[in-house]
């Protein structure tokens, strides 16, 4: 096998509590290697410290033990060849829909910049909204002007950490679509995290699932599925009952099962 | 009809396809609310300002007060002033102290709130001497202006500066500590120098704050020059106010002072309010 694009070794990672002394163990020796070109979907529960991870993939935190790898260099921080695409939205509001997307460019000629801008807003498909300012657009919008801006600095990988969790299902089903659409012309390596089961095995080359508190990956499901993909195939649902079952939980009720 | 607040009936039209879009309404209608929005904004504070001028002229008379002067005899001095070239000059007088009080101050409050906003060790340093210090009133330190600074216009500025500077300070340190992590770190992602993150992501993202900050500092300016002027100097509005009282106690003069602060004030406060609708700003208003 080539070298992995991604590489985690034994991560864990123990924050600090309120209370003095107190510590909160938030994963526990995660290990995953991530080939170049994958699109790769983490999903665990709330707090299971999913993001955390991504976090500290992307170099934004310093793991505990262990260490992670990208492209054969050790992470020490974060590094404008992977552009990470925030769940709270980190697009800036004093500039521009065109300033933003072209916000990694600056050190490019002029003109090769306005291609690149003019090229990827029409990919996130917010041609005709290059003037306007962040307050003026819809949510859904403002997270397609991020990940405009995470294209256009052509990283090698693209970390997503819930992209889409604040919109409304509309909204975000049209995302999904995009977003595979995106990523089958431009073929980055993507790492995504949401706690959306559906969205994971909708995305997702391969789906690794995590525990609760502390997180641990508990399984490695490959969904190997062509796109766009038929939500009612039977590799589709056999996937997701996979990943509910995986994560202690029933598709069709949602509560807990023995696993 | 319904009482469409103003910031909202004027908000400039958005080209987004999901915020909520005016009803198309029929001209008629849009054109009687742009008359309302009229009257509110521009008829009736004249007509609050017509009344009280009316019950201060009424007040007087009924009183039967011979000091105190009747609107009709402030205008009459300011006139006066006008006539005798004091006006413009007092004017010009107290504007040049503000102006370098103020202007020093931002060049001082600014940068020295950013830094301690920034750099946790520099607020602890400096932010126990910064607070002591901004609960003294200007006027406490007239004595030491005068001791420092003389006869001079350096007194007045001086004290305009104290005035104003820590009213930046704290609201620019307040601005820097306000900016969402998530802009620090998306610019880090983007490989940004230390230079260039303070420059294209620090500064635009505590602008809206900052310039708050300086409104509101700029106000105390204009409050502060009156008592500044009191010493030593011999012109400038607040010179007026003293003066009219000591000699001959001229109260139309008195009150012509106080009307021409609280107009220049009053112009001030407009004319930085147009800083807070730049489009680069405008995102940290959220009510605009």
């Amino acid at each position: 096998m080539n070298r992995p694009a991604v590489d985690i070794r034994g991560v864990s990672m123990v924050f600090a509590g309120k209370r003095r002394g107190e510590t909160i163990p938030t994963l526990d020796n995660v290990s995953a290697q991530v080939p170049e070109g994958q699109f790769v979907c983490i999903v665990g529960p709330s707090g299971c410290g999913k993001s955390t991870l991504l976090n500290i993939v992307a170099g934004f935190l310093a793991p505990s033990a262990g260490s992670v790898t990208v492209e054969g260099e050790r992470v020490t921080g974060p590094d404008p060849r992977r552009i990470f695409v925030f769940q709270e939205n980190g697009v800036f509001p004093w500039l521009t829909v065109r300033d933003n997307v072209g916000f990694g460019l600056l050190r490019r000629a002029a003109d090769e910049r306005a291609r690149a801008v003019a090229h990827y807003i029409e990919m996130v498909g917010l041609t005709g909204f290059e003037g306007a300012y962040p307050r003026e657009l819809s949510g859904g919008m403002r997270q397609r002007v991020e990940i405009a801006r995470a294209l256009a600095a052509s990283p090698d990988i693209i970390y997503m950490d819930e992209p889409f969790g604040a919109l409304d299902f509309i909204t975000r089903l049209k995302m999904r679509a995009d977003l595979t659409r995106i990523w089958q012309t431009e073929k980055k390596t993507i790492l995504f995290v949401t706690h959306d089961i559906e969205e994971a095995v909708q995305l997702g080359d391969r789906v690794l699932v995590m525990s609760k508190r502390p997180g641990r990956i508990v399984d490695d499901v490959t969904i190997d599925l062509p796109r766009p993909r038929d939500l009612d195939a039977p590799g589709y649902l056999r996937a997701r009952d996979r990943i509910f079952h995986a994560m202690g939980m029933s598709a069709h009720l949602g509560e807990t099962a023995p696993v | 009809m319904s009482a469409t607040p103003v910031h909202e009936a004027v908000a400039h039209a958005a080209p987004d396809a999901a915020a909520p879009t005016a009803p198309a309404a029929p001209a008629r209608l849009a054109g009687e609310r742009r008359s309302q929005q009229f009257l509110s904004r521009y008829v009736l504070p004249v007509l609050v300002v017509v009344f009280a001028l009316a019950a201060w002229d009424a007040a007087v008379r009924l009183s039967g007060s011979t000091l105190f002067p009747r609107p009709i005899e402030v205008a009459a001095g300011i006139g006066e002033l006008a006539r005798q070239g004091l006006l413009l000059k007092y004017i010009a007088a107290s504007r040049f102290r503000v102006t370098w009080g103020f202007t020093l101050a931002v060049l001082v409050g600014v940068p020295l709130g950013l830094f301690m906003g920034w750099f946790s060790w520099a607020a602890n340093a400096l932010n126990p001497i910064v607070q002591a210090l901004r609960p003294i009133s200007p006027i406490a330190w007239i004595p030491i202006a005068i001791l420092w600074f003389g006869i001079s216009d350096a007194a007045p500025v001086f004290l305009i500066f104290l005035a104003s500077v820590f009213p930046i300070t704290v609201s620019s340190m307040a601005a820097v500590s306000n900016i969402q992590p998530v802009y620090v770190r998306a610019a880090r992602n983007f490989g940004l120098s230390r230079v260039q993150l303070f420059r294209r992501v620090i500064v635009p993202a505590t602008l809206p704050q900052i310039i708050t900050g300086l409104r509101i500092a700029l106000g105390i300016a204009w409050l502060v020059v009156v008592a500044a002027e009191m010493i030593a100097v011999n012109s400038g509005l607040g010179y007026l106010i003293i003066d009219a009282r000591n000699a001959g106690k001229r109260y139309d003069l008195v009150v012509a002072g106080m009307v021409m602060i609280g107009a220049i004030g009053l112009i001030l406060d407009i004319l930085v309010r147009r800083l807070e609708r730049f489009d680069a700003v405008r995102w940290g208003y959220s009510r605009r």
